[in-house]
């Protein structure tokens, strides 16, 4: 029958011209456009390093005002050096180091546990009617106001903290996933549907990668909130040993060196800068694989 | 020979009536044959769309039954509809990691399918980095990977400026004739219809039923501005401005 069918129709197109029409075509349509990568770094840079100079400069003015007492607010000037020689000493990056390890332990606990949770309640209804608005809930709660708990349920130290920086940061993990599945293409999941999939296969194969840019959304936010629970943790709860740039920082100021005080503040300032860097970085890199923008300047 | 035995597509009696209350298909009986080339014009609201979800299984009829060859029916939709975080060539794939072929042969079969629509060198970019004519062709590839029977296409073209829709017409009649295809294929633009098809069937608007079946005798290879397919063009546009006018008050 379909043999049939076929022989009245036969006689295709002329296709050489065809294939070269379409070639035409496609290098009309194709451009490939590539920016000067050093130039545009400087163009991001500058502005930057103007901002942290006019702070810096504040900073220095409003200690030259003599508002407050240099031995109290100190200069700039003071602070660096200071900063410098605690830099060079080995004992201040074992604190870092403490400080961070507990930041990326806790992080990464939050993001699988916020990971699971957001899956399973964007996937059941049920779980949804019943978690969905607490999860919001809980991403509103300050985790500081956490720590009384923790500290009574784990007598304090690491557990206290660790125990918090999950709390706080695993709700916007979850958030993150929630937003992500329910903006996913209704079209994407019918083309994916189509292909085949479906239940768990249709997540991994669409629901799951499109949900991403949103996912990195609610990273990005985990890590704010598990690095604040983190620095008040380590204010706050009483760790012993241990130590970490939050108890350096309250160690500190016991011992009136409010030059090096200040160095502590700086390098937290940092870490958290840098972070925000790979994310940003991260979420750049997102897009313009997707093809989502290709410039916002 | 009943149409049962006989067609790759066949509808009986599909009537599909949303919970608004809404019906958008009335008693549709269609048979398509193997190797056939259909195409379904209409006004807005006759329910293309929804007879192609139908027959995808992507939606069920609330009467009626439907039958597909090979019992199922790879989709191409208006929009490329192409996942951005994978590169071309890994689009292609899709259906078959589905299906569970393994990643030699994936590869293969993607280069392959890539090559009939002559974009054998664009396996490793992104979709987003090729034209608009190029992704659909892309898709095009992708709808071939499902190695299903049955082509359902939902104004694949609509989007498309319409020197490239005019390539694409003949890249699509030439996947057709290569690999013996049904193609069951939506459009609002009558003229496409009848240069694509060996039959236009005309759908009546609220609700959508068919009340109009024309046989497209013009030879292939055809041209969109050929006389035959522009005669007839015409006589299927007036119908279907009689069918409107209807809607009037």
């Amino acid at each position: 029958m379909s043999a049939e069918v076929r022989s009245e129709k036969t006689a295709p197109a002329p296709q050489d011209e065809v294939a070269a029409e379409l070639a035409g075509l496609d290098a009309l349509e194709t451009t490939s456009e590539r920016s000067a990568r050093g130039r545009q770094l400087w163009r991001s840079t500058w502005p930057k390093v103007l901002a942290i100079v006019i702070s810096i400069a504040a900073w220095q003015i409003v200690v030259e005002t003599g508002w407050r007492p240099r031995s109290i607010l100190a200069p700039p000037t003071e602070v660096f050096p200071a900063l410098w020689e605690m830099l060079t000493t080995g004992s201040f990056w074992s604190q870092v180091g403490t400080t961070m390890q507990r930041a990326l332990l806790g992080f990464a606990v939050a993001v699988a546990i916020g990971l699971v949770i957001g899956f399973a309640v964007a996937r059941f209804a049920v779980l949804r009617a019943a978690f969905g608005s607490l999860i919001t809930g809980l991403q509103t709660m300050p985790s500081i106001a956490w720590f009384p708990l923790a500290i009574v349920l784990f007598r304090g130290g690491d557990s206290a903290i660790f125990f918090v920086i999950v709390l706080g940061a695993a709700p916007s993990v979850a958030n993150g996933v929630l937003a992500g599945v329910d903006y996913v293409p209704p079209l994407l999941v019918r083309a994916g549907r189509n292909m085949g999939a479906s239940g768990l296969s249709l997540y991994r194969t669409v629901i799951g990668p499109a949900s991403f840019p949103a996912i990195l959304a609610g990273l990005k936010q985990g890590w704010a909130f598990s690095w604040r629970s983190l620095m008040a943790g380590e204010l706050i709860v009483p760790i012993g040993e241990a130590g970490g740039l939050g108890t350096l920082l309250t160690l500190t100021r016991d011992l009136a060196e409010y030059a090096q005080m200040l160095g502590v503040m700086i390098v937290i300032l940092v870490i958290g800068i840098l972070a925000d860097g790979v994310f940003g970085w991260a979420n750049n890199a997102l897009r313009r694989r997707w093809g989502l923008d290709v410039d916002h300047s | 020979m009943t149409v049962a035995t006989e067609a790759a597509v066949a509808l009986r009696g599909v009537s599909k009536r949303y919970p608004g209350g809404t019906v958008a298909l009335d008693g549709v009986d269609l048979a398509v044959k193997p190797g056939e080339f259909v195409c379904l014009v209409g006004a807005s609201g006759c329910g293309k769309s929804t007879l192609l979800n139908l027959v995808a299984g992507l939606d069920a009829p609330t009467a009626g039954s439907i039958d597909v060859e090979g019992g199922r029916a790879a989709f191409m939709f208006q929009e490329p509809a192409l996942f951005p975080w994978l590169k071309v060539g890994q689009n292609v794939e899709v259906p078959l990691k589905l299906r569970g072929v393994g990643r030699t042969e994936r590869r293969a079969r993607a280069a392959e399918l890539l090559e009939t629509v002559r974009l054998a060198d664009v396996a490793d970019k992104r979709p987003h980095e090729l034209s608009g004519g190029m992704r659909q062709r892309v898709a095009l590839a992708r709808t071939l990977a499902h190695d299903a029977r049955v082509l359902l296409m939902d104004e694949p073209f609509a989007a498309l400026d319409a020197m490239t829709r005019d390539a694409l017409h003949d890249e699509l009649e030439r996947v057709w004739l290569e690999r013996n295809l049904t193609v069951l294929f939506v459009t609002h633009n009558v003229s496409e219809a009848v240069r694509l098809g060996d039959r236009v069937i005309l759908l009546a608007s609220r609700p959508g039923r068919v009340i109009e079946e024309f046989e497209v005798e013009a030879p292939r290879p055809r041209r969109l501005d050929s006389p035959d397919v522009a005669a007839l063009a015409g006589r299927v546009t007036e119908r279907l401005k009689e069918e409107v006018r209807r809607h009037v008050g």
